[in-house]
């Protein structure tokens, strides 16, 4: 039986969030084609990193463990992945939609030349009837991605090359313990076997991560403004309505290439996806980039001058008016009606 | 320092920034004629950083590489306009349908035509498709590390280039030996604009397929100044495995495209009255959605 494999990140010994959402992703389709779920992760003092993730339902996990292999470098990894996957030979490779994962799997997918698809938001499995060949293909891949800047979803199939590689945008997949007991055997690969020194040619001088203090993803009560809250100013309007409801303040593409707020904050297909519980619009006239990161949310206001916006037809509430009135508004009936 | 040998990959997109409602058919499949094509943004950003290095070592030579239908030479001229030394066309239909594993065979045979080079820069990714992946597969095919998302290039050696990549959550500054491919992060420099007198010099530029309805004037010219004449590569110019380009090369296959639709919500519609927005913010904590 073939199986469902999904490339992990981890960084101090922390497995990426990404990688998570991935194993989950790749466990619902594992299950669907009753086949194993396999992983592998690279990177330093991974001892013990299994307890992390086996409860995503892991049924082998391939650890390379070397002082080299963090911070990420291109070379080292795509040949630890390459030769494991060629090994194991699974029907479906997961990466994240990551700077490591966009930089990694199409390296491995010229490697083995097989398919790629980018930045997956559905992942399913299904059939396809080949007309040319008169067959029909059982239990392929559908990788599901938004395409030409957001206007189409495409489902992107691949039935002659495996196997079947597709990246999955961050956020997008739901976190799921499969089973918290979950024996996952642990396969410790020979690092120095497989890797060269000229896999180690690219050499880090210096690096600067900043621990993001943005948390989008997580937050109830989402504000976000597009370009229609008109200045930077006016976004600290949305600020004073997300701090009393408790919430984070995001933004649109156009309020991010405004300079109205914060890239980190961005939410949409190029940002952030969310799922609040409230998701209130500002100034936002709802282009596909942006719904597609916020449409699941369970209630949308939408304010907006503009009664014909687009947002408003997903909106529960519309408000037709401007911000600097309705906000205001709202921030003093919330005050005087909260316990 | 010597001069070095860049190679730049640009494609021409339809430009899916502006896809306004004519833009799609009612059937749902994109309607390309609506769309009018753009020098791939990021590409503009790659070709900027190799006409830097050329300003900070003399005699570096720039060649600007594209692949798509006989319009796209307005990439070749483009990169004229702004600076480069030489432009190559990969054009044939046969290379059409091409997904990123095809596109980046072909580019790859074209460029082992034009070795040796130092360093190979294109875009990080293209508006078309976004999938960032040609960079790296173009990489993989010729053997040679890829610095993936570069800023800025901060040092250049002998034997080796020192660059700062923008990831996600910070930055990065990596040194790599040559021959190394980069892409380029939108984050770099704009590129600069044409020079007048580079379009002056250039405008005529064809490629042999613009020219095939024949244009006597062009075509004296084009015999007093040869470099007017755009280098076009077919499948065999390039000794391409027909098996491996356009769509018979490509694994990735569309299977369906659907429009997105907005799924209407019945909506409350409201004023920016006080009882409106009142009666609403009541609703809201009454059922736990917000308070």
């Amino acid at each position: 039986m073939k199986s469902v494999f999904v490339y992990c990140e981890v960084e101090n010994q922390k497995v990426a969030e990404i990688s998570q959402e991935l194993l989950s992703a790749g466990k619902r389709l594992a299950e669907k084609l009753g086949a194993p779920l396999e992983a592998m992760i690279n990177g330093k003092d991974l001892k013990g990193i299994e307890s992390q993730i086996a409860p995503y339902g892991i049924d082998k996990l391939f650890v390379g463990d070397d002082s080299r292999l963090e911070p990420y470098r291109t070379l080292p990894h795509a040949a630890l992945v390459a030769k494991v996957l060629k090994q194991e030979d699974p029907q479906i490779v997961l990466f994240g939609a990551t700077s490591v994962g966009r930089d990694l799997a199409p390296r491995i997918a010229s490697q083995l030349n097989c398919g790629l698809t980018a930045d997956t938001t559905i992942l399913d499995i299904g059939d396809h009837f080949v007309k040319k060949e008169k067959v029909e293909y059982k239990d392929l891949l559908y990788a599901i991605r938004p395409a030409f800047g957001g206007s189409i979803m495409a489902n992107i199939i691949n039935w002659d090359m495996h196997p079947q590689m597709a990246t999955v945008r961050e956020g997008v997949m739901k976190k799921e313990i499969f089973d918290a007991d979950y024996k996952t055997e642990v396969i410790p690969v020979n690092v120095n076997e497989i890797v060269s020194d000229t896999d180690f040619v690219v050499k880090i001088i210096e690096r600067h991560i900043e621990e993001s203090d943005v948390n989008l993803k997580d937050a109830p009560i989402i504000v976000a403004g597009g370009y229609g809250v008109g200045s930077k100013e006016n976004f600290d309007l949305l600020k004073n309505l997300a701090n009393i409801l408790g919430g984070e303040v995001g933004g649109s593409r156009a309020a991010v290439d405004a300079g109205f707020i914060d890239h980190n904050r961005q939410i949409g297909q190029t940002g952030t996806t969310v799922r609040p519980k409230l998701y209130i619009a500002a100034g936002i006239s709802g282009a596909i980039q942006h719904t597609a990161g916020m449409q699941e949310a369970s209630m949308i206001i939408s304010i907006n001058n503009d009664p014909e916006a687009p947002i408003n037809a997903l909106a529960d509430y519309v408000i037709t008016g401007d911000l600097g009135v309705v906000i205001p508004k709202m921030i003093k009936y919330y005050k005087e009606n909260a316990k | 320092m010597r001069p070095l040998k860049i190679v730049v990959l640009a494609k021409q997109v339809p430009d899916t920034r502006h896809v306004g409602p004519d833009a799609m058919k009612p059937d749902g499949t994109v309607n390309r004629g609506k769309l009018s094509t753009v020098f791939n943004p990021d590409d503009l950003h790659a070709l900027e950083l190799a006409l830097n290095i050329k300003d900070r070592i003399p005699g570096t030579q720039v060649t600007i590489l594209t692949m798509g239908p006989p319009k796209a030479a307005d990439i070749i001229r483009e990169g004229y306009y702004r600076g480069v030394d030489n432009g190559v066309m990969i054009s044939d239909r046969r290379f059409g349908g091409a997904d990123t594993l095809a596109t980046s065979y072909t580019l790859v045979q074209g460029i082992k035509k034009l070795a040796p080079y130092d360093l190979i820069v294109g875009g990080r990714q293209a508006i078309d498709g976004d999938t960032a992946q040609v960079g790296p597969q173009c990489a993989d095919k010729l053997q040679i590390p890829q610095v993936t998302y570069v800023e800025e290039i901060l040092e250049i050696k002998e034997d080796e280039i020192i660059a700062r990549r923008r990831l996600e959550t910070g930055v990065e500054t990596v040194s790599a030996p040559y021959p190394v491919l980069m892409t380029v992060h939108g984050s770099s420099p704009d590129c600069r604009s044409r020079k007048a007198k580079k379009v002056m010099q250039y405008k005529y530029a064809r490629t042999k397929t613009e020219m095939r309805k024949g244009d006597p004037v062009l075509e004296a010219l084009h015999i007093k100044r040869p470099h007017l004449v755009i280098p076009e590569w077919s499948v065999e110019d390039i000794n391409a495995d027909v098996t491996k380009i356009g769509l018979a090369g490509s694994p990735t296959k569309v299977k369906s495209v659907s429009s997105i639709v907005l799924t209407a919500t019945e909506s409350k519609v409201l004023t920016d009255s006080d009882s409106d927005i009142e009666g609403m913010i009541k609703e809201l904590i009454k059922h736990h959605t917000i308070g």
